[in-house]
């Protein structure tokens, strides 16, 4: 069961509907407002913005699950990319991976129960010169260990 | 005042440049002494940073690693004027890392403070521009054709013709669209200009829209790269504000207007006509071509899809001469190379040169060999879908076509070390698994054929018929290779191919702890 919108979070979507309506291409930096503010896309939005755009709902829908980025679920309070890349393998990055799964107790796509880190792969962070890498929410990690990652974890979920 | 820079990179930043910063600030503070602290760009060093420099009346003195431990040690050793310290690396210009290069493209990047308008004057910044301004579009095209340029991205098509296909395709609306979607593991160098010299981008595709008459210009920015989205936003405030961008550029009478868009962690938006179908807003789903997006491209408009590099190059083309760009290289690869030193190396960093040094050199005179001290058994050069060289072919001369001769890839310039605990079956397998994760799903070698090579593959890994099952990944190999829409099916095969045919000795039976127990029939 999909959590529902409230009326604020609704009266924000419209207003970036609104702000995007005009836009050439607009679904993609429509979709991005609506993450940044909100955190994610709920099916509920589907509607106004095919309106709004004159697609279909099929369509908007197949963007939304077409893209990584979007995600259709509430993320944690924060989100945990992992670098898979070949240059983090190269420096280690499997063994990171599972100390970090082992450690926050979930799989790639899911969030701890404390809600507080969802846990995501990421496919290259460009910083390749600093492997293996991680991103907290928008700052990136470089040349991580199991004992650093330890201490951002414990950082978030304290701070 | 003594001026002090702290790179603001990210990559410097993922080490702690932003903690490192403040502590100089508050010792400053502390000790009552004033300096000017400037968030300069990385100069690329990256087992050195954050690299902390300070001007003296000789040049700028680099000191690094510097930590906030550091700091106050720093400040006892008198660094403010230069002074000795275990961490003090001499002048900045002097290292040999640095001294060894030929930066064009990278000219200003580490030197400058990114986002100062003024300081991108400073150094010969908008010179390029000031020339084009007096050229006609088939002037600029022309220069650009003569300095064989070809695209950075990793086509390495000759961008002068794209652009001449543009200009002569008659139209309204055209535009330039810079592919900033660099999602190659081991490559960074779109990321460093873009935070680090931005306003060399925004001049370059301005030169670009005035060559071939667009007038609006858009980067299709990875969403990976938060930093860059940020300084490239404010870089081309900057440049509205003065004139550099908006209508009549420069008192001219063109028009230019650049906006960042997004992407949305799609690999395959790299690919330029599906990078266009995002931009429309739509799924990034391969177009058949022809069309040429030169013909038809952004909303069916005749439209220029540049790497960042290609682009960021242009400026000191137009600035400098096509000869003079063209004199650096070899063969038909004119020019430099930003090449990306990543993986397991102990010296990481952006290695800018003429086309020709051999990838030994990268690795061992640029690199200093593995990070881990073990010997470098493979490197994958041009990213995921390049392949992966042996030892034997570490003289390869880094040249499109010396690397096309060997059944490999320069690509993007991104050398991925790895060392002698490589398992390539491992590595051949997740190159279909990536496949497999991006895939756009429009052609059926890629979207099918990327999930059946990873169990091929699982198969040989658990000893099932190897033979039969390693013909049939070769089999499957070729259909990819010449069945699919794009290079993401289309080049897969390269790690895969390159793995088994330089690294079979990987791909035998291993433990996967069935070993003592008996597997049922």
């Amino acid at each position: 069961m999909a959590t529902a919108l409230s009326v604020q979070q609704l009266t924000k979507i419209e207003a970036h509907i609104a702000a995007h309506k005009t836009m050439p291409g607009a679904l993609l930096p429509l979709l991005h407002a609506i993450q940044d503010d909100i955190g994610w896309i709920s099916e509920e939005v589907y509607v106004p913005i095919s309106k709004a755009l004159a697609l279909s709902v099929a369509e908007v829908h197949g963007v939304v699950t077409f893209y990584h980025h979007f995600r259709r679920h509430p993320a944690g309070k924060h989100v945990l990319q992992v670098c898979r890349a070949e240059s983090c393998q190269a420096m280690g990055s499997e063994k990171l991976e599972a100390h970090i799964k082992s450690t926050l107790g979930v799989d790639y796509h899911q969030t701890t129960k404390d809600g507080s880190i969802t846990l995501e792969p990421v496919y290259c962070l460009g910083n390749c010169a600093c492997s293996p890498a991680v991103m907290l929410d928008e700052e990136v990690y470089g040349r991580m260990d199991a004992k650093k990652v330890a201490e951002l974890i414990s950082e978030v979920r304290n701070g | 005042m003594v001026k002090v820079y702290v790179p603001r990179d990210s990559s410097a930043l993922s080490l702690g440049a932003d903690r490192t910063a403040k502590a100089i600030m508050a010792e400053a503070q502390k000790r009552g002494i004033e300096i000017e602290l400037v968030r300069n760009g990385s100069r690329g060093l990256f087992w050195l940073e954050p690299l902390v420099e300070v001007v003296t009346d000789k040049g700028r003195v680099a000191y690094a690693p510097v930590q906030p431990k550091d700091v106050s040690g720093l400040f006892d050793a008198d660094f403010l004027h230069g002074g000795a310290h275990p961490l003090n690396l001499g002048l900045t210009e002097e290292l040999a890392w640095l001294k060894k290069q030929q930066r064009l493209t990278f000219a200003r990047v580490g030197i400058t403070d990114p986002v100062s308008l003024e300081d991108y004057l400073a150094h010969d910044g908008y010179k390029g521009l000031d020339n084009a301004l007096k050229m006609s579009g088939a002037e600029i095209v022309k220069s650009v054709t003569d300095s064989g340029l070809r695209g950075r991205g990793g086509a390495a098509f000759p961008t002068g013709i794209k652009w001449n296909t543009v200009l002569n395709a008659p139209a309204k609306q055209k535009y330039i669209v810079c592919n900033a979607d660099e999602g190659d593991s081991g490559t960074y160098s779109d990321r460093m200009i873009m935070e680090d010299d931005p306003f060399v981008l925004i001049e370059g595709m301005t030169i670009a829209g005035i060559a071939v008459g667009a007038t609006q210009g858009y980067i299709y920015l990875r969403s990976e790269y938060p930093h860059a989205l940020k300084t490239l936003n404010e870089a081309i405030a900057k440049a509205e504000k003065a004139g550099y961008l908006g209508e009549k550029i420069c008192g001219s009478s063109h028009t230019f207007n650049l906006e960042v868009r997004r992407a949305a962690g799609a690999y395959v938006c790299g690919e330029e006509t599906s990078l266009l179908e995002s931009l429309e807003g739509k799924r990034g789903l391969v177009r058949f071509k022809p069309p040429l997006p030169a013909i038809e491209g952004l909303f069916g408009k005749p439209t220029v899809v540049n790497n960042v590099i290609s682009l960021a190059t242009v400026p000191i083309i137009l600035d400098k001469g096509a000869q003079y760009y063209s004199d650096y290289g070899m063969g038909r690869s004119r020019g430099t190379l930003p090449i990306q030193l990543a993986g397991n190396l102990k010296q990481t960093g952006l290695v800018e040169l003429a086309f020709g040094a051999t990838l030994r050199e990268l690795l061992y005179d640029f690199g200093g060999g593995s990070a881990s001290g073990r010997p470098i058994r493979a490197v994958q050069v041009g990213g995921p879908l390049g392949a992966y060289l042996p030892e034997s072919q570490f003289d390869t001369p880094l040249d499109y076509e010396e690397f096309t001769k060997i059944w490999a890839v320069l690509g993007h310039g991104g050398i991925v070390a790895f060392d002698d605990t490589v398992d390539m079956a491992k590595m051949a397998r997740y190159a279909f698994e990536f496949c497999a994760i991006e895939s756009c799903g429009k052609c059926t070698p890629c979207r099918i054929g990327s999930v059946r090579g990873a169990e091929v593959i699982d198969k040989i890994m658990m000893g099932k018929d190897q033979v039969k099952n390693t013909q049939l990944v070769r089999d499957l190999s070729d259909t990819m290779l010449n069945g699919s829409l794009c290079a993401l099916g289309g080049m897969t095969p390269y790690p895969v191919l390159s793995a088994l045919n330089h690294f079979a000795e990987d791909f035998k039976p291993r433990d996967f702890g069935l070993q003592n127990k008996k597997v049922a029939a």
